[in-house]
């Protein structure tokens, strides 16, 4: 072996020894339980007990299960609400952001501090915004006459609670937005300008098409985030009250895996909930196929 | 770097992390060195958790063999369940009773049966309702640390004078109705100031509403959540909703602060009277501790006069989870908390009634709460009831809560809710007792 080689090898050998604590914690806490849940969903597994094998009987129990599809429905619904939401008031504010503005810094910070306040913290905030006896929401537009409803107490309305808290958490996705806008060449406006666009049809026909793939990125990240949604629920909302309108889909799982006792269900669940992830996320590309330019694609 | 640094700098993060490990190991367990060391869990923090303290305390100085080390844990039943899947559960546990078929039919806990008799604790040491909460299936699970009844309390100050003592206040649902139309307030606005009575609040114990009109949750194998009787009594709610209206109700309600607060609905004036715990005079003698209050039997039906007196008994349990370490010693504490010198300090200092049969005469002068007497008569009356049991009540009472829910929010009829409820009950009984029970 020549000298370059056997530095390379020793090098290469460094490289792992570095990357193993992270191989190792990769192995035991992401590869383990996954391919364990796996396991799990096939048996009756109340994790003080031995599991036993069941077959497909968990999967079977989860099509005939209302409180199943009740938690699917609503989380599909928080979905649907608040990822178009979220990044339609993400891309505004990035736009927003992006203009040529004094004090501009500040602004962006502003608007991004909010997605760095922790989920629980901002649940027990919104307990007191959202409460329609004392809260602020309601107060405010009362004192201008308008009678708003009942947040958190009300069936019909408590979804779009949550769903107007994953709109105020947009910043982490504005910043991404607002590094894509930069990213837009001023040649492409100018162009544009040229040829008579004015602001909306600049938008759509520059901005938009050269921001899609970060539009695809965080539509993506934001679908994933908003189907596994459980801390705000979770916090606001105590076993999905009202009459089960919040009640999603991960805190039916941990309901099952850690109240319930039921760990073979509730890893047949977190299946389900990764083939659902997995399904809308192929379906979100295969859609972004003809609507998203990549430069130079 | 080479590879022999990377080497080293590798042990050294693996030393430190056994260090760690180890000085962890050290810390949990061999408190003391000349003694077997019980470790304790309990759920309690505050002023509750300082007086299991000092009890511990007292433990430890009484003898010389045992060392207790008590350590406050939050969601203690989910970490003492999977701390027990770990084969590293705490000595003693102190849970809820209602925690307790679901462990036995785990085989999570241990049965005390044997134990307890060796230190002369049987059936006769405890008031029926407690004792019969312990056991399941012929074992017994776990014993008292201190235990609770409910009763009605009532603002003296926001009744009108006829309702104004405890001899006179409504004893029926119909006649308590009738109070609280006489006596609830309305804004300009048509919103709620102030209710007589309103079921949701706290709405704790929403499971036991069949049992108030005389239902049974547990009818031999049975779960049976859409009885008449629960039809009744979710009948009875229902119509709060339509005196107040649904919506006045949800936006009343949603002002009330926590129980242990002076936002406290009871507290702050906002309803007039509500069920609730012994316990509650200790919040009532911090937040509010002007106000004018007295107690009494929660109202029956008018046409079930055999149910006056009743009440829901609840019990903290301290229990022996399976694969602990020392569970004699650990039952040498158990059995220390359950002597009535020990008992009655403890359950003073928590504002709780005693579980045990005998009752000192200082015990109850002396009580913070005044109307201690009551409570200790409804525990030990026959008709007092607890948790159901069975292994899926936390699904029953689920089940009930979101029955209550959908009803109280005018979203379906009692029949429906209920016959909703108790076809996913039939459903997870059914497979409980084929997965767990094995039947």
């Amino acid at each position: 072996m020549r000298k370059e080689e056997k530095r390379a090898s020793r090098d290469g050998w460094i490289g792992v020894l570095f990357a193993l604590p992270w191989i190792i914690g990769f192995l035991l806490f992401t590869s383990y339980p996954l391919i364990a849940s796996l396991c799990y969903s096939f048996t009756n597994y109340s994790v003080l007990r031995p599991p036993s094998y069941v077959g497909l009987a968990n999967f079977k129990e989860l099509a005939g299960d209302e409180v199943f599809r009740k938690s699917m429905g609503n989380t599909i619904l928080y979905a649907v609400g608040a990822v178009p939401l979220s990044a339609v008031m993400a891309i505004g504010l990035a736009m927003l952001l992006n203009m040529k503005v004094k004090g501009m810094a500040f602004y962006r910070t502003m608007f991004f501090l909010p997605s760095l306040v922790p989920q629980i913290a901002m649940g027990t905030l919104f307990l007191w915004v959202f409460n329609s006896d004392y809260g602020l929401l309601n107060n405010m537009f009362k004192a201008v006459g308008i009678s708003l409803p009942n947040w958190l107490g009300d069936p019909l309305w408590s979804k779009w609670t949550l769903i107007l808290i994953a709109v105020w958490g947009c910043g982490q996705a504005m910043i991404i937005y607002l590094a894509g806008l930069q990213d837009v060449p001023v040649s492409l406006y100018e162009a544009a300008e040229l040829d008579g666009a004015k602001l909306w049809a600049k938008t759509r026909h520059v901005t938009l098409p050269m921001i899609s793939p970060v539009i695809l990125f965080n539509v993506v990240m934001g679908i994933i985030g908003a189907v596994q949604t459980f801390a705000i629920p979770q916090l606001m909302f105590p076993g999905g009250a009202p009459a089960r309108s919040t009640y999603m889909f991960a805190m039916y799982l941990y309901d099952n895996a850690f109240q319930n006792q039921r760990m073979g269900y509730a890893s047949a669940m977190g299946w389900v909930m990764f083939v659902i992830i997995l399904a809308l996320t192929l379906i979100s590309l295969k859609l972004s196929e003809k609507h998203v330019h990549y430069e130079g694609g | 770097m080479t590879i022999k640094g990377a080497v080293l700098v590798l042990v050294g993060a693996a030393v430190l992390l056994t260090a760690f490990t180890l000085s962890e190991a050290v810390v949990s367990r061999a408190a003391k060195k000349d003694r077997v060391t019980i470790l304790y869990w309990e759920k309690w923090t505050g002023d509750e958790g300082e007086e299991m303290r000092k009890t511990v305390n007292f433990f430890n100085a009484s003898q010389n063999k045992i060392f207790v080390k008590y350590l406050s844990i939050s969601s203690v039943d989910q970490k003492t369940m999977l701390a027990t899947a770990g084969g590293n559960p705490p000595d003693v546990a102190g849970l809820w009773a209602n925690n307790l078929c679901q462990l036995s039919d785990a085989k999570a806990v241990i049965d005390l049966t044997d134990l307890a008799r060796e230190k002369g604790i049987t059936e006769a040491t405890y008031i029926p309702a407690y004792w019969d909460e312990m056991t399941y299936r012929g074992g017994l699970w776990g014993l008292p640390s201190t235990p609770a009844s409910i009763a009605m309390h009532v603002n003296r100050d926001l009744v009108p004078k006829e309702y104004a003592t405890p001899e006179t206040f409504p004893q029926t649902f119909e006649a308590l109705d009738a109070m609280v139309d006489k006596i609830s307030k309305k804004g300009k606005d048509g919103s709620l100031v102030m209710a007589g009575f309103l079921p949701g609040e706290p709405g704790w114990w929403h499971w036991a509403w069949p049992s108030w009109f005389g239902g049974k949750l547990v009818d031999g194998d049975k779960i049976t959540i859409d009885t008449p009787e629960a039809e009744r009594a979710f009948e009875w709610i229902a119509k709060y909703g339509k005196r107040f209206g649904i919506s006045q109700v949800q936006s009343f309600s949603s002002g009330f602060g926590n129980f242990a607060s002076p936002q406290d609905a009871f507290m702050s004036g906002k309803v007039a009277s509500e069920i609730h715990g012994v316990y509650k005079a200790n919040y009532i003698r911090i937040y509010s501790p002007k106000m004018n209050w007295f107690a009494v039997p929660f109202p029956h039906p008018e046409n079930r006069p055999d149910l006056a007196g009743q009440t829901v008994v609840d019990s903290d349990v301290l229990c022996i989870p399976r694969g602990a370490k020392h569970p004699k010693e650990a039952f040498e504490f158990i059995a220390y908390v359950q002597r009535q010198d020990v008992m009655e300090r403890l359950c003073s200092a928590h504002g709780k009634n005693s579980p045990l049969a005998k009752v000192s005469e200082k015990f109850l002068k002396n009580h913070p709460n005044k109307f201690i007497r009551l409570f200790d008569e409804l525990a030990r009356s026959p008709l007092a009831f607890h948790t159901p049991k069975t292994g899926i009540f936390k699904q029953v009472s689920d089940e009930i809560t979101n029955a209550y829910q959908e009803v109280s929010t005018g979203g379906k009829t009692p029949k429906e809710a209920l016959s909703g409820a108790q076809k996913r009950i039939d459903g997870l009984w059914a497979t409980y007792q084929v997965q767990v029970l094995k039947k």
